[in-house]
């Protein structure tokens, strides 16, 4: 078949034909379709499918954590976490950029690493920033100061005696009396300051010490969702309304909820080999969906790609009126069917 | 419309059009490429009858109805859906028109796929109709974050590894509530729009895409669908 040698519309081109690339163009009946019609009847089904969704299910709303709620439900797993902040020994302390500059925390791809390469952006000192600089906020405390004072002044091996003493004494510690209880030993400043920490944060004032910003109006959680990161009370709530990691998390929502379903494939990713245990396994997945979304959108370019919907003719059914009006034509006019592309 | 007015636009109205302007250029390409027949034709090619294209409309239904509960909750500010019954209802209005939005879309995308939707020159419209699934998914993942609740706070300190191990958490900071919903309800919505706009406008301009036909080794042109003003008289119903 040639090109129609005077042709209605459009730009000619004299070139081989490619079934996945070009097209014939339509000289066969038209029919009578009211788009804005078809536009109203879908927006009315939608509406309604959408307004019984909303009258069954309605859609959830569990309350968020606050720095307050996990300090008062598990006190001593906020002081084994403060410590870790304190030390430096915690997740957001040793994150890396862009919060901070840790040697060899950045995830890479051979040399390709972008985490380090952007540097640090929201810098978070886990020491000053979770500790000693909510401390501080804390009116008539001289107790308190000096025990901060003694800290911050003694060398960086002092300090670090100091902590690793508390975070293993901490492992014990109960909560009593209004009180954080570790076994005695030789923790310098650090047990009155992780104390007054717990303390600070069961009153509630610690969240709005994290937040807190140069303007009067604040909306960068960064830090207290970081900390509250840092610990397990989180964990174990997400853990128990599946939406951890190896639960395909991501795409869960709270309760029985379809949360976002769309990102299945992303999710997928993080269960299998050798991302399901690389320590790289962020910049892997996002590397993989890059180039499948990318193949995606490029699809009508890619030899082979492209002629998956030939091969599987699956539009065959999409099209099956279509295909037997043809075959219906043939048997009455004879020989020559416009067969379906199977070149 | 005062006397003297109507006289001078109809004046103006028979006035000589002025072809060197760029508004008169910019006219004549828009109708050129887009007459009303085309724009808006109340007539399409045979093959056009399955279900499979409803999910196209049904995929802009649903996201009319997301950008008009969007609104009322825009109106009423973040923090509403949370202390008000009626602020429920609207967000999960909102919820249930993105589940049903992203299902329709996600039929849609893989009915084209079948078709070989991008034949005949129609490339950019599945680019754009692409692009417009992944900006979506953006819009939604930034909603999620927007809640103000448990699941977002989860949603942030799960994703926030993955956004910044490519580099972007530099700028796009996934625990910074206030930077996700202004994402969330300005930037993100109007490149969904736009992106939806132009593919629409873009299955206009070239139709829908005919069956596989059969010839190989046969050059062809590559236009596809004429305007209605072009259909041969024989063939309209």
């Amino acid at each position: 078949m040639t090109a129609s040698p005077k042709p209605t519309i459009g730009l000619l081109r004299d070139r081989r034909f490619k079934p996945d690339r070009d097209v014939e163009e339509w000289h066969g009946k038209y029919l009578p379709y009211d788009l804005v019609k078809e536009f109203l009847i879908a927006l009315a089904v939608v509406v309604l499918l959408v307004v019984g969704l909303t009258v069954v299910f309605s859609s959830p709303d569990d309350q968020p954590v606050t720095v307050r709620s996990w300090s008062t439900a598990q006190p001593v797993d906020f002081a084994q976490t403060a410590i870790t902040e304190l030390d430096g020994s915690s997740g957001t302390a040793g994150y890396g950029p862009p919060y901070n500059q840790t040697p060899d925390a950045s995830q890479s791809i051979g040399p390709f690493s972008p985490e380090s390469w952007f540097g640090v952006h929201h810098p978070i000192d886990s020491a000053n920033d979770y500790v000693v600089a909510p401390l501080l906020t804390l009116p008539n405390q001289p107790g308190l100061d000096a025990a901060i004072s003694t800290y911050t002044s003694a060398p960086a091996t002092q300090q670090a005696s100091w902590t690793a003493a508390y975070e293993k004494a901490v492992a014990d510690a109960t909560f009593t009396r209004g009180a954080l209880q570790v076994p005695s030993g030789r923790y310098g400043p650090v047990a009155p300051m992780i104390s007054a920490l717990t303390s600070m944060a069961r009153s509630g004032a610690l969240d709005g010490a994290l937040i807190s910003s140069r303007q009067f109006y604040g909306t960068d959680y960064t830090k207290p969702l970081l900390f509250m990161a840092d610990g397990t009370y989180l964990a174990n709530l997400g853990q128990a309304q599946h939406l951890q990691g190896p639960q395909w998390g991501m795409m869960n929502e709270t309760g029985n909820y379809p949360g976002q379903a769309w990102l299945w494939l992303y999710t997928m990713w993080y269960q299998v080999p050798p991302m399901k245990t690389s320590s790289n396994a962020d910049l892997q997945v996002w590397a993989i969906m890059m180039v499948l979304t990318l193949l995606l959108a490029l699809v009508p370019f890619i030899p082979g790609l492209r002629s998956i919907p030939r091969w599987t003719r699956v539009y065959r059914i999409i099209w099956r009126r279509h295909y037997r009006d043809l075959n219906e034509e043939v048997d009455n006019t004879g020989p020559s069917p416009p067969a379906a592309a199977e070149s | 419309m005062p006397a003297d007015t109507e006289v001078a636009a109809d004046s103006a109205a028979d006035l000589p059009e002025d072809a060197d302007q760029l508004t008169a250029k910019l006219r004549h390409a828009a109708v050129a490429a887009l007459p009303p027949g085309r724009l808006m034709p109340d007539r399409q090619p045979a093959y056009v009858a399955s279900w499979i294209y409803v999910f196209g409309v049904l995929t802009l239904s649903a996201l009319a109805v997301v950008i008009v509960t969007g609104l009322v909750l825009a109106i009423f500010g973040p923090s509403w859906w949370h202390v008000s019954t009626v602020g429920l209802f609207v967000n999960s209005l909102h919820l249930w028109s993105v589940e049903v939005f992203f299902f329709a879309m996600v039929v849609h995308l893989w009915g084209k796929f079948f078709m070989a939707a991008w034949r005949g020159r129609r490339r950019a419209t599945w680019i754009t109709g692409v692009v417009s699934f992944v900006v979506s998914i953006g819009a939604a993942f930034t909603g999620y974050l927007s809640q103000q609740n448990f699941d977002s706070q989860w949603i942030a300190t799960q994703a926030k590894d993955g956004i910044n191990s490519t580099g972007a958490g530099a700028i796009f900071n996934v625990t910074n509530f206030g930077q996700m919903l202004m994402w969330h309800i300005i930037l993100l919505p109007l490149v969904v729009v736009l992106l939806v706009g132009l593919h629409v406008l873009l299955v206009r301009l070239r139709g829908v895409v005919p069956p596989f036909a059969p010839p190989k080794g046969s050059t062809i042109e590559t236009e596809t669908v004429p305007s209605h003003e072009e259909i041969p008289t024989g063939d309209r119903p």
